[in-house]
């Protein structure tokens, strides 16, 4: 292994003295010289018709430069959708226009009705306050059932209803599924929401356009996950503007959660602006903008139906899921509630049967799109919550009847399209019952009980598809990119490396475990290598990070673009040794001839790559670069299991996360101790949905949790040391790592580890109850137990 | 924010007459009024900082025993100098974060009365008297429901007088997501009897529970108050609990702070 | 436009402010020291706290003119000249306490804070004390970790049992 770490090291992180030393370099710390500032007025309704916007008194106020408003974007293009999907009629969905800023009507609070551009900051919003509003408010839509009744207002005038889409899957299985439920032994059924969250990355979201007359060249700065997605989408769909006259730059970006993949409305503002005004443009969000204008996560409603046979098979699953889209359909927000969670609801069980129906529903909030898990969460939490349930019913343990059902023949086809190449689903619950101590737990219990506190004990399992994904399937999805990924390896002269991958890091620690792979298959030390992300105009094309797929695709991509590197240095050593290229092989960073005590190092091969006098020019091209594309072959599926252990407060309903275990399978590992801090995070993460975070509207659309005051995000006293484990491996036999993906499986995994385990804390105090819709706030756990 | 000037007089008298301008707002921690600004939800047109008025900084005991907190001291400072009120010392510690606690002072909490905030609590129980640069004013004539108080434009509290009490607990239940209390009860047994007060729960804003005074006046134990219950009518009801909820958790933080005062 | 005078990471710093400039604003802005971020606008996030006379304050939270005079450390003047890191710091990379480092510096002033008040904190008074920084990566339980090793003691049965 190089000595400085290559995969399996736990490499302390290289960007991390850059982070901690306060020398990062995010969106907000940019600068550029003669800058202006844009504020937008935002809509303070959530639904209503803009008779007059009069910008007449803005325009005249101290440092303003211009004010815009939706009818400089008429001609212009609207924020595009990226998948288009196809209901259970074969119709494709309706799909809205989405103005960058409002024309005709505004659809959520938060909409943006007019941007001020002034020389400061608090110029631009003292100007946006004397911009003078007539709008006719018009019923708001909240409630997704009601927003499909008949006669119900429509959130879009053009539209037929306020239904996206209808969708059935596996829609010819339909019939099969009834029948096997007709015959069941038991039916378990369960109906409840998953809750609608706010990713709140760290970092707001930041915007700074700048545009070169002289090159005709406009520029890009913005916090987001994916910056050659913007460039394409804001480029072809909404400026006109071509690729090569286009550069996005995401230079250190603070958290993204899946709430910076899209492309947004102020991207396309900033960018527009500082053309039309031939300065740079700079929009920085506040946190309380964040909340109404951040794309939210998951807010789906759902019943679920679970059948079982005499002896406790799983035979067939229903479920009926209203999933809220919002006001408008963000970059992939249809491919949600469909692809990343019908195709997941088979679980880690050989549910033979087993059909989706999802109703995708417009309403006048803030547009909903993939939250870390994206549709996978919500699928594991209405399954891991109905055989809970259905365990419960039936008198039997929870992990046995779930052992019972388990998959464990690989590859193994699902009913819902997705082939599972690997797994060992009873290799991760026997890790969970070790670490997580579930022997012990009675003993726990009647601790906590001698205090005057209810323990609970839940378990779950957890399946996703991460490494997103196979282009030509996802194109038959509806997908309108496709989702390989790219790295480019430039060896430089005196071997060092400098690999520019289309994946973005904004937490994930890129920079040092793709240095580690790099470095493991040449044999040199990582500090030799150097990783280049997040600039569209150093880094081919590249999809970026979202879907746990970096490494997975990310990293196969530079490892194919590698290969390529070490076939041509071979040559390159064989030439120099005067041996045959089939005898080369690297080792350490040196080049031996086998069976001989021939060998030349690393740096020998680089140097003649690019002085080639000594060199075979007739067979092969000086200079040592090479670029991949990897598209994957597959879905990738990690999959594990959780426990989580609770007391609540039965006096107040205050539940405390009191241990939490988590056993998970991604394949092989590179960088253990970063895996362990991505499922860290998703833990928290998946804590916060469970017991602190929801957002919520009242019945007139406006938002009751917009800053932090309201919305409870977890914090350090809110949960535990995590138990972790990662050592059940079945590497993935599709990608030349074997690696699957970690960055989402805590926020899969955990919500219904919690709420398994608070019901059965209730159940231990003597009640009956079944099911707490989360959040688990004090307040809903006692409501609930007042019965 | 909107824009305004800034004066930060270092006496006294200066601060007070700096107030008497048109439009002029006194400037505590500014832990609660400067998130406001930012909000534009006011629009002073000169803000008077008192955090360099070191004289109204500071703790001490009066001959009467009482225990004389400035009124520009920081919760950190209370939380570490108010020794000889144990009860007090630790709502201080527990206000806010230790950021917040470093800046915000007790007069601005005061001045500020904000219904969920935690010094009502202490003041109100503990029959406080909270000076000011015009007057002193007997805690329970200073709350006046919701962000109201009796002070006048441009009075500034100076000095708060907590007589203290034999035992004495202060019991928070946070709110979820901002941590302030959604109820905080407390409970201060005199030799005259028991006071108990209300942050966080009424509409009305910190308010004296008298039934649970009574009681405990003549039994101070939690069982005193076992049995006793508050209507969830006139309590705040919102996302983080209804009136109901909050009435409820009045009684148990009640039973909680007996048990701890011991 | 008054003036405003300070010490800054032990240099004397001076500029132009309005009323209404935050001392974050100040840091940022007037002078260049990027590392204190803002990641709230309700003073609970903690990305943006300094120390202001030796004690932890959110710089979003006070106003520039307020610290007039005052000695304020930032993240930037945590390392030694010479780029060796404070020992917090180094235990944060060392324990993996930060992912997208953007309340980092947040965290870390506060942990410093924190060591200077209590040396030997124990993991509940970290967790208690952390109650005002906001992290949304590591779950905190790296951050705890490095809090504890920093502070001397031994982390490495954290969570093993």
């Amino acid at each position: 292994m190089p000595k400085d770490g290559g995969i399996g090291a736990s490499s302390k992180r290289r960007e991390d003295v850059r982070f901690l030393t306060g020398t990062g370099n995010y969106t907000d710390d940019i600068n550029l010289r003669g800058q202006a500032y844009v504020h937008f007025l935002r809509s303070d309704v959530a639904h209503g018709r803009l008779e007059k916007v009069d910008t007449t008194d803005a325009e005249g106020m101290p440092g303003v430069i211009r004010v815009f408003t939706g009818a400089d974007f008429e001609g212009v293009g609207g924020i595009p959708c990226g998948w288009q999907v196809t209901d259970r009629f074969g119709e494709v969905m309706q799909e809205p226009a989405h103005p960058v800023l409002a024309q005709g009507k505004v659809r959520h609070v938060g909409d943006p009705i007019a941007a001020v551009v002034a020389e400061t900051r608090e110029q631009a919003r003292d100007a946006a306050e004397a911009i003078v509003l007539d709008i006719e408010e018009l019923p708001a839509v909240v409630d997704m059932k009601a927003a499909l009744e008949d006669g119900a207002t429509k959130v879009h005038d053009d539209l037929t209803s306020n239904l996206c889409y209808d969708w059935g899957f596996v829609e010819e299985n339909k019939a099969a599924v009834d029948e096997a439920f007709g015959k069941a032994a038991h039916v378990t059924s369960l109906e409840l929401v998953n809750n609608r969250l706010i990713a709140n990355p760290m970092e707001p979201r930041v915007a700074v356009g700048d545009y070169n007359r002289a090159s005709d060249e406009s520029t890009l700065y913005t916090t987001s996950q994916n910056p050659h997605v913007i460039r394409l989408l804001m480029g072809a769909f909404v400026l006109g503007i071509p690729e090569h006259k286009l550069r996005v730059v995401a230079p250190d970006v603070g958290g993204g959660f899946g709430s910076k993949i899209y492309h947004y409305a102020e991207e396309a503002f900033c960018t527009f602006a500082a053309r039309a005004l031939n300065r740079p443009v700079k929009w920085t969000s506040t946190r309380s903008e964040a909340f109404m204008s951040d794309a939210h996560g998951r807010d789906h409603v759902t019943k679920i139906e679970l059948a079982l046979d005499a002896d406790n098979n799983f035979t067939a699953l229903r479920t009926d899921t209203h999933a809220n889209m919002g006001a408008y359909l963000s970059t992939f927000a249809p491919c949600v509630p469909t692809w990343l969670h019908g195709t997941l609801m088979a679980g880690n069980y050989k549910t033979p049967l087993i059909y989706v129906n999802v109703k995708a529903v417009f309403t006048n909030t803030v547009p909903v799109d993939a939250y870390r898990g994206a549709g996978r969460p919500e699928a594991t939490y209405q399954l891991e919550r109905v055989i809970d349930k259905a365990a419960r019913e039936l008198g039997v343990d929870p992990i046995a009847l779930r052992r019972q059902n388990f998959i464990t023949e690989f590859p193994y086809a699902t009913p819902v399209a997705v082939e599972y190449d690997t797994g060992d689903y009873h290799a991760t619950m026997d890790k969970l019952e070790e670490i997580a101590d579930i022997k012990g737990f009675a003993a726990r219990r009647t601790e906590s009980e001698k205090r005057g506190k209810l323990r609970g004990l839940g378990v779950n399992c957890y399946i996703e598809a991460c490494g997103i994904a196979p282009s030509n399937l996802v194109g038959q999805l509806g997908a309108r990119a496709g989702l390989y990924e790219s790295a480019t390896v430039r060896v430089n002269a005196t071997g060092g490396l400098t690999v520019m991958t289309g994946s973005h890091s904004h937490g994930q620690g890129h920079e040092t475990t793709f240095a580690q792979v790099i470095a493991e298959m040449i044999g040199i030390d990582a500090d030799q290598v150097d990783i280049v992300h997040g600039d569209t105009a150093r880094v081919p094309m590249g999809m970026g990070t979202y879907g746990s797929r970096s490494l997975a695709v990310g990293g196969s991509a530079m490892v194919r673009a590698t290969e390529k590197i070490i076939n041509k240095a071979r040559k390159i050593a064989a030439h120099l040794m005067e041996a045959s290229e089939g005898d080369i092989e690297l080792k350490d960073g040196q080049f031996t001839v086998a069976g001989t005590d021939k060998s030349v190092a690393w740096g020998d091969v680089t140097l003649a790559a690019y002085v080639p006098h000594n060199y075979p020019l007739e067979d092969i091209e000086p200079g040592l670069e090479e670029t991949a594309f990897y598209d994957p072959a597959n879905f990738t599926y990690p999959a594990g299991a959780y426990a989580c252990e609770v007391e609540v407060d039965p006096e107040t309903g205050r539940v405390t996360i009191e241990r939490f275990a988590a056993a998970d399978d991604f394949g092989n590992v590179v960088n253990p101790m970063i895996v362990e801090g991505q499922v860290h995070g998703g833990l928290a993460q998946g804590i916060g949905q469970a017991l602190l975070e929801g957002c919520a509207y009242d019945e007139n659309g406006q938002l009751l949790t917009g800053s932090y005051m309201d919305y409870a995000m977890p914090r350090a006293d809110d949960v535990p040391f995590y138990h972790v484990d990662h050592s059940c491996q079945t590497p993935c036999t599709h990608n030349p790592l074997g690696v699957k993906g970690c960055g989402e499986a805590g926020a899969i995994g955990s919500p219904p580890a919690v709420v398994n385990a608070v019901v059965d804390a209730l159940r231990t105090g003597g009640s009956n109850i079944t099911h707490i819709d989360m959040p688990l706030s004090p307040s809903r756990v006692w409501q609930a137990m007042q019965g | 924010m909107y824009a305004f000037e800034i004066d930060r007089p270092t006496t006294l008298a200066d601060a007070v007459k700096a107030l008497g301008a048109e439009e002029s707002q006194a400037l505590g921690g500014g832990q609660t009024l400067i998130p406001a600004l930012k909000a534009r939800l006011a629009a002073p047109a000169r803000l008077v900082a008192l955090s360099g008025v070191d004289e109204i900084k500071g703790i001490c005991t009066a001959d009467d025993g009482a225990l004389c907190i400035g009124g520009g001291t920081s919760h950190a400072d209370v939380a570490k100098g108010a020794g000889a009120y144990p009860a007090l010392a630790s709502l201080a510690a527990n206000i806010g974060d230790p950021a917040v606690r470093n800046r915000g002072t007790i007069g601005g909490s005061l001045a500020n009365n904000d219904p969920s905030a935690c010094y009502p609590a202490a003041v109100l129980a503990s029959g406080a008297t909270v000076v000011t640069t015009n007057r002193q004013i007997a805690a329970d004539d200073f709350f006046d429901g919701m962000f109201a108080t009796a002070l006048e434009d441009g009075e500034i509290i100076t000095e708060v007088r907590f007589p203290v009490p034999e035992k004495a607990s202060y019991q928070k239940f946070d709110q979820p997501a901002s941590r302030f209390a959604l109820v905080g009860v407390f409970v201060a047994k005199y030799p005259d009897g028991v006071r108990v007060a209300v942050t966080g729960a009424s509409e009305d804003g910190v308010f004296r529970w008298s039934e649970a005074e009574a009681a405990l006046s003549s039994d101070f134990s939690a069982g005193a108050v076992e049995g006793l219950s508050l209507s969830g009518d006139g309590m705040i009801s919102d996302l983080h609990g209804s009136g109901e909820y909050r009435a409820h958790l009045v009684g148990v933080m009640t039973r909680r702070a007996v048990a701890a005062a011991g | 436009m008054p003036e405003v005078s300070m010490t800054v990471n032990g240099k004397p710093a001076k500029g132009q402010i309005e009323g209404r400039t935050l001392l974050v604003e100040f840091i940022r802005d007037n002078l260049g020291l990027t590392g204190t971020h803002v990641g709230c606008d309700t003073s609970q996030c903690g990305a943006c706290v300094v120390h202001v006379d030796g004690r932890a304050v959110k710089a979003c939270t006070i106003f520039a003119a307020e610290a007039e005079g005052a000695e304020v450390k930032t993240i930037e003047g945590m390392a030694e000249p010479d780029g060796t890191m404070h020992p917090i710091q180094a235990a944060f990379q060392d324990h993996h306490g930060l992912q997208c480092g953007f309340c980092t510096p947040g965290m870390v002033m506060s942990a410093a804070a924190l060591l200077a008040e209590n040396p030997t904190p124990t993991e509940a008074e970290i967790r208690d004390y952390l109650e005002g920084n906001i992290c949304r990566c590591t779950g905190y339980h790296n951050i705890v970790k490095a809090i504890m090793a920093a502070s001397g003691q031994d982390v490495s049965r954290v969570a093993a049992e």
